[in-house]
Formats: C-alpha cells, sequence, structure tokens
C-alpha cells in the first residue's frame, strides 16, 4: 500500500513548530519511515508546482503552522486546502493567530511607518517603503502583498484539526500523528489535547485556595515570585484557568505564569474574555463591598496591559479581530 | 534582458528570493536576495508590559529563541537599571553557551557540513546530511543527536522549554538550579567539550585535505573585504552574553569599541523598495550601496566577525582552534565567506568550554537569583551575540513600565547587505554571455548558507541541503531555461 502522502508548511511563523518536530529525536524516523512527505520547505526542495499537478485531495494531510499575513501564504493555503484530505492547524500562531497576531492592535501603515520610517537607526531620507513591484534599471522586482490584519488559518481554509500551543508538545503531535496514520480521529473541528484547563494539571493546583481573592495585583519583577505557590495566590495574573492544558506546563515549572499559547478549552469562543472574566471576578473580592469606585478602578488599572495579557496568543481569533484604527 | 529567479532559496524570515539581471550580453548585471516576510515586531510591542519582551520577542525566531530572550532580558536590566545577582549572570551565561553550542553544531552537520565535509563538487545526492554521516560515520552521527539532546536538556531545566524558555527577570532570573540538575549539565557539557574537539578533528581529517575546497575558501570569489563586529570581554576575547561591541576595519585595525548603550551613534539601516529586510551599515562610514571596502560601510557578523573583531578565545582549548584557523588561512583578518563554518565549529567549542566551566562553578546553583528593581523604567537597550550575530534589542517605556518604542536589529540584518553581495558575486563569476551553467545553483547555495541566514532555513534542514530553482526568463517573460536542484 502507497504510504500516506504528508505536507507541513509555514505561514506567518518563527520556525519553532520546526524545531518541535526535529525534537521529536528518534520518533521522527519512525513518523519518516511510515508516510510520504512531499512538502517541507525547511527541509525538502520545495515546487509549487508539483503540488498544483497533485489531483485534489491527494495529499492525505497537511499540517500548516503559522498566521496568515501575505497575499503569498494565503495562495498556498488555499491551494493546500485543495489538494488535502485533512489539514491541521499546527500550533498556536495557525490556531489563535499567536504571537504575530499581535499585529492587529495596529495597522500596515502603522507597522510600516515604525519599521521603515522611525525606527532610531533607520537612514531613510526619502521615506521609501518596500512596494509590492520595484523598477530598478535592470528589471522589475515584486514582494507578496502585506495585510492590515493578521487572520487564524481557519479564517482563511477550512481546519479539519487543530494542535495547540507555542510550539505544540512533541507528545500530542505524535498521538495526533498516530491518531491519523491509524484513522482514529476524533469528530471534525477538535482541538487534539485534553480538554481541561491548565490548572487542572499544575503542579501548583494544590496551593490555589478554594476563593480566590487578588487585593494587588503584582508584576512578575516586583516580588520575589515563590517557586511553589499558585500565582494567583501571589497576586501574579496567570492565564492557567482560562487556557487548556497539555504543555506539561513547562512555564510553571521555570516558574513564570502562564501565557495562554494552547487557547481556550472547547465550548469557550474568546479566550481573552473568559479570562478578563475571571480575572474581573477575584480582583478584590475579599473587601470588594468596602472598596468605592475609585479603588476598584485603580485595582483594575493596575494589571499591566490587560488586552496584550489575555490575548496574547489570540488577539487575531477573538470576537473583536484586531482593534479598530482611529 | 533577461531575469532569472531562484525562488524559494531557503527559509529566511519566511523565503528568500534571488532574482538575478543579465545585461545585454548576457553577464549578470545585478543580483538581489529579496525577504518577502514582515511581522512588525518593533510596531506591536508598543502596548505592551516590558517584563513580557522576554517572552514576546521569543518568537521571533523558533530556531535562535534563546538569543533573543537573553538580549530582552539584559535590556530590561538596563531600562530598570539594575544589576543582576552574580549567580543569575553564571547562570544565564551558562544557559546561553549550552544554546550557542548546539545550535552551531546542528549548523556544523545539517547545514555546513555537506559542503565542505562532503565536498563542493560531490553529486547533489550525495551533499547532504546522510552524505555526511556515510564520510563520517554513523558513530559521529548518532553523537550529533545525542550532543544536541544533551544541550536542548540543560535549556530544558533553565528556561523550562527549548522552544520559547521564559526564564528571564530584569535583575535575575525566575528559576533556580539544583544540585542534581548541576550534575546533568556538566555531564551535558563534558559530552560538549569531547563532542566539539572530535568535529575540529573532522575538519582537519575531511577538510583540509580536501585541496578543492580549501582552494574555494582561500580564493577571490568568497571574498569580500568588510569591516566585521562583535561582543568582546575586558580583554577583547569573544564573548556571546556580555561586553563592549568591538568593530575593525578591513584591515584589521580596530575600528571602534563601544558600550553597547551607544549603539545608536554607530549602526545604522538602509531601505530598499524590493525587500522586507534592512541593511545595517556603520554610521560614520556611510552607506555605499551593496560594495566592500574600506569606503563602505558594510559590516559583517556571526562566528567569522567574532574572530576577526576579537583578539583570542577565553578558554583554552578554543584558544588553540583559534590560533590554528588564523594561521592556516594567512592571518587575520579572514575575509573568506566560507571561513564562517570553521570559525562556528571554534566557537562552538568555546562555548562548551564555558559552559561546563559554569557548570563546575558551585554558586550556580545558589538560591540569591533575582534583584528586584526600585529604579523607574525609562529605557534599556541590550545586546547578545546570537550564533547569526550581533543582536541588539532596544526599549522605551513610561513610568509604569509600558513599552513605548521598541527597536530591534536582529544578526541577519547586519549581514544581509554581505549575503547580498556574496551572492551578485558568485552569480557574476559564473554567468557568461547568457549562459547560466547548473553550478550556480551549488555555488550561490554555498555562498549563501556560510552566513547560515537566520531561520529555521538550515540548522534542522533534514537531508541537509537548500531547494533551489532558478528560472530564466527574456525580457517578454518568455521562460528560456529553467534547472532545479533535486
Amino acid at each position: 500500500m502507497a504510504k500516506p502522502k504528508v505536507a507541513f508548511y509555514w505561514c506567518a511563523s518563527c520556525g519553532g513548530c520546526e524545531e518541535t518536530v526535529v525534537d521529536l529525536n528518534e520518533n521522527i524516523l519512525t513518523v519518516a519511515n511510515a508516510v510520504d512527505i512531499v512538502l517541507w520547505p525547511v527541509a525538502l526542495d520545495f515546487k509549487r508546482k508539483d503540488i498544483e499537478a497533485m489531483k485534489d485531495g491527494e495529499i492525505a494531510v497537511s499540517f500548516i503552522n503559522g498566521a496568515v499575513r501575505l497575499g503569498e501564504q494565503e495562495e498556498m493555503v488555499k491551494l493546500l486546502r485543495k489538494k488535502s484530505g485533512l489539514v491541521v492547524a499546527f500550533g498556536a500562531c495557525a490556531h489563535l493567530g499567536g504571537i504575530p497576531g499581535l499585529g492587529n492592535f495596529y495597522d500596515r501603515e502603522s507597522i510600516f511607518n515604525r519599521v521603515y520610517k522611525e525606527v532610531p537607526t533607520v537612514d531613510n531620507p526619502k521615506g521609501i517603503l518596500p512596494q509590492q513591484k520595484t523598477k530598478i534599471k535592470e528589471g522589475e522586482l515584486e514582494l507578496p502583498e502585506f495585510y492590515d490584519t493578521v487572520k487564524t488559518l481557519d479564517q482563511t481554509i477550512d481546519v479539519d484539526y487543530y494542535l495547540p500551543g507555542c510550539p505544540p508538545a512533541p507528545d500530542l503531535i505524535m498521538a495526533a500523528v498516530t491518531a491519523i496514520l491509524e484513522g482514529k480521529l476524533p469528530e471534525k473541528g477538535a482541538v487534539l489535547a485534553p480538554n481541561k484547563a491548565l490548572c487542572d494539571t499544575c503542579p501548583r493546583a494544590e496551593s490555589k485556595p478554594d476563593k480566590l481573592s487578588i487585593a494587588e495585583v503584582k508584576r512578575p519583577w516586583q516580588i520575589k515570585m515563590d517557586p511553589e505557590l499558585c500565582f494567583l495566590a501571589q497576586g501574579i495574573i496567570c492565564m492557567g484557568p482560562a487556557t487548556r492544558t497539555g504543555c506539561g506546563e513547562t512555564c510553571i515549572r521555570a516558574n513564570q505564569p502562564c501565557r495562554g499559547c494552547f487557547g481556550p478549552i472547547d465550548g469557550v469562543v474568546d479566550q481573552g474574555a473568559k479570562a478578563l472574566s475571571m480575572v474581573a471576578s477575584i480582583l478584590g473580592l475579599d473587601g470588594e463591598q468596602d472598596m468605592s469606585e475609585e479603588e476598584v478602578k485603580k485595582l483594575i488599572d493596575s494589571i499591566a496591559d490587560p488586552a496584550g495579557t489575555v490575548y496574547r496568543f489570540s488577539l487575531a481569533s477573538s470576537l473583536l479581530r484586531r482593534r479598530r484604527m482611529e | 534582458m533577461k531575469k532569472i529567479t531562484i525562488d524559494p532559496i531557503t527559509r529566511l524570515e519566511g523565503h528568500g528570493r534571488i532574482e538575478i539581471f543579465l545585461d545585454d550580453k548576457g553577464n549578470c548585471e545585478r543580483a538581489c536576495l529579496q525577504i518577502p516576510e514582515l511581522r512588525g515586531f518593533e510596531k506591536f510591542a508598543e502596548g505592551r508590559a516590558a517584563e513580557e519582551m522576554p517572552r514576546i520577542t521569543t518568537m521571533i525566531c523558533g530556531v535562535c529563541p534563546t538569543a533573543h530572550h537573553m538580549a530582552a532580558t539584559k535590556a530590561l536590566d538596563d531600562l530598570f537599571k539594575v544589576e543582576p545577582t552574580s549567580a543569575a549572570k553564571k547562570i544565564r551565561e551558562l544557559m546561553y553557551n549550552a544554546f550557542t553550542a548546539e545550535d552551531h553544531i546542528l549548523h556544523f552537520v545539517f547545514l555546513g557540513g555537506p559542503d565542505f565535509v562532503v565536498g563542493p563538487t560531490a553529486p547533489a545526492a550525495e551533499r547532504n546530511v546522510l552524505g555526511v554521516i556515510g564520510k563520517v560515520g554513523l558513530e559521529v552521527g548518532g553523537k550529533v543527536i545525542e550532543m544536541r539532546k544533551r544541550m536542548r536538556n540543560v535549556l530544558r531545566i533553565i528556561g523550562g522549554k527549548p522552544v520559547m524558555p521564559t526564564c528571564g527577570l530584569p535583575g535575575g532570573v525566575s528559576k533556580r538550579i539544583s544540585e542534581e540538575e548541576r550534575k546533568t549539565i556538566i555531564e551535558a557539557g563534558e559530552y560538549g567539550v569531547e563532542f566539539c574537539k572530535v568535529a575540529l578533528g573532522l575538519f582537519d581529517d575531511v577538510v583540509l585535505k580536501n585541496k578543492e575546497y580549501v582552494d574555494l575558501v582561500t580564493g577571490d570569489v568568497y571574498s569580500h573585504k568588510t569591516y566585521y563586529m562583535g561582543l568582546v570581554d575586558d580583554k577583547n576575547k569573544v564573548n556571546f552574553y556580555d561586553g563592549k561591541i568591538r568593530v575593525v576595519d578591513p584591515e584589521g585595525k580596530e575600528f571602534a569599541k563601544f558600550k553597547p548603550q551607544d549603539y545608536l551613534d554607530h549602526i545604522r539601516e538602509h531601505v530598499e523598495p524590493w525587500t522586507y529586510v534592512r541593511f545595517s551599515f556603520l554610521k560614520k562610514v556611510g552607506w555605499k550601496g551593496f560594495v566592500d571596502g574600506k569606503e563602505s560601510g558594510v559590516f559583517r557578523v556571526a562566528p567569522l566577525a567574532r574572530l576577526n573583531a576579537s583578539d583570542g578565545m577565553a578558554t583554552p582549548l578554543a584558544q588553540e582552534a583559534y590560533e590554528k584557523m588564523f594561521a592556516t588561512l594567512g592571518g587575520k583578518p579572514v575575509h573568506s565567506t566560507l571561513a564562517f563554518h570553521w570559525a562556528r565549529l571554534v566557537e562552538a567549542l568555546y562555548a562548551a568550554e564555558r559552559t561546563l566551566e559554569l557548570a563546575k562553578d558551585p554558586e550556580i546553583t545558589s538560591d540569591d537569583i533575582v534583584n528586584l528593581p526600585t529604579e523607574t523604567p525609562k529605557e534599556g537597550i541590550g545586546v547578545v551575540e546570537a550564533p547569526r550575530g550581533t543582536l541588539i534589542h532596544h526599549y522605551q517605556t513610561d513610568d509604569n513600565g509600558i513599552i513605548t518604542k521598541a527597536n530591534l536589529i536582529v544578526a541577519t540584518q547586519n549581514n544581509s547587505a554581505a549575503i547580498n553581495m556574496s551572492v551578485e558575486k558568485a552569480a557574476k563569476a559564473l554567468i557568461k554571455k547568457g549562459n547560466v551553467p547548473d553550478g550556480i545553483l551549488n555555488m550561490i547555495e554555498m555562498a549563501f548558507r556560510a552566513y547560515d541566514p537566520c531561520h529555521a532555513c538550515a540548522t534542522h534542514s533534514l537531508p541537509g541541503r537548500t531547494p533551489l530553482e532558478v528560472s530564466v526568463y527574456d525580457a517578454d517573460g518568455e521562460l528560456v531555461k529553467k534547472l532545479v536542484r533535486d
């Protein structure tokens, strides 16, 4: 029997998802033996026309990482969708927009102005900006279009499954690949990770008070963080309650609070809204009735960059999707 | 006029594309390396809490997240004017060297290896990591995987996870190292030192005895007389984690030595409309276009540049290797782009030795790992040597520590003008009278790979080759020739 054809592709991403695949170590050979990898730009010859020449659905599964920021990326994922039986959004950027999705606090114009005109090292008296088409003496050069708004993969094409995380955990990758190879797949649209909050598997779970109350919000540099106590109990904003587990609690084990890269659990549409309501419900809970409106506002204002914290990885997938530019 | 497109070459912030223009006689007139990718970190950093930058900028590059993590963390020290504890500095430097050793070795085997171990003219089918293993033996192949695993485990112990570490705080680190973990790190360091010695020995046996390759290294096609930049310690020895930035001129004389905080007096960036990447140059020399020489502000960074810009290595075995390299290649500075590969191995040995040295320091397990900031934040600059060159993070904040402005100069930006020049030089040497030989794929690939251009590109390129496709179009856009490297 012919081995199933598999494609890996990247959009606006950093290469960390590929590093994680290499971190499968010996397991990668098992996978490589069981499938026929037809596209992997980091590792293999990449010929778009070979993909174009394939029959629709000929690729068994395409793993696509990265958010969609450029015209070229959109074209490529649409092509892969057509040629693939299954599409898996691989990693936080494809799943939720990820860190590049923070670009949705701004737009193309403000990003270009900052990057090519305003930064203190730029020497650009003519205010040159990258162009989609440039005529130089010798000929013409083209660049792909840079979109105003970062999109998640499922805002661009139909997605069958999601492997969450920045980066996805190696054991979840192996479980997903095995499930696909054995045809033991869950319902379409499933996130291939446990449907539980990070708090449920957190090594500090026992130190989380039954009734949480934050009297004063602390930032990670303002106190010596206790290596064993629940972050929220220390007054530090942790995304654990609003985030799916499966990561191995790696950040917590390095004594840093969760920032939400695995996204929400099933049924939660907007991770940031969920996190905000969680935080609002525990801020000044003890003695709330005695606080003046001003005191409550001050407490809420003490959260540094609330939007960039609760939507750290999920701004592009949120209900708002982006900030409205004036 | 003909236009040749090589698309895509490999991954560089997405992927790169090389366009080659021929003049009326069919000779190469101009070559442009385009980077068709941008994410805009400098802009969306605005509004974020400064302390989150080490956990946001890691996502600039998943291959070298530790470099961004560390540059950001050091920028926070400067921002809050807080000195890290002695133990914290050592923990950071240890982690940083373990990362550099692993990254360099991976490049040696997977990316550079096919060029200089298997040989530049070997059949394409053998010029990959399997060809490297065929030449050096399975045992060495296994050791590479083992070394990567062990060094990445050190990153896991200190930073939580090797892809996207999370331990950096202004004034220190978030987690201490236990005595048991220290033992694991010492073993990893010992393994690393031994492996790097083996790798340098291989370089002697396989590469330096291959006349064809040595001729290429010392020949002109791959040579550029540029300025060189790198961090040095107070004795002018190479340092990846800390020190002053030193620049030497194309004759090897010190041109500048400055504190990272003064980088604005020395570095400027040029913008071209046909690429999303900015091109660094020396402010005091000026931008003269894509040319080398003393009058051009183009400078180079990364392994060879660091060795050229320093007076040696701070560990004994690496110092020996440093001396041998320059003695063999005719003294400092070495201008051959292909010597980046050798320099990378010298640095890997230093990184492994330094990892071991720091792991053996009993202070490394201290629980005094963070000094809390007390100053009001305003502006901070952090610099490290990323595996691919000098990396600068610069933040300004409001009184509450919220970023108002950010500037990032990543390593490959510093080399981007030189990479363009190297590609063009190879194209000019090979394309004559409209004849585009198949060998151009190899030659451009080699020029390009020596820099290890930031990104996934290469370091984990499994079959160890850069995908290349060259299309030659005439003035009407008709395809006249197509070359595919497979």
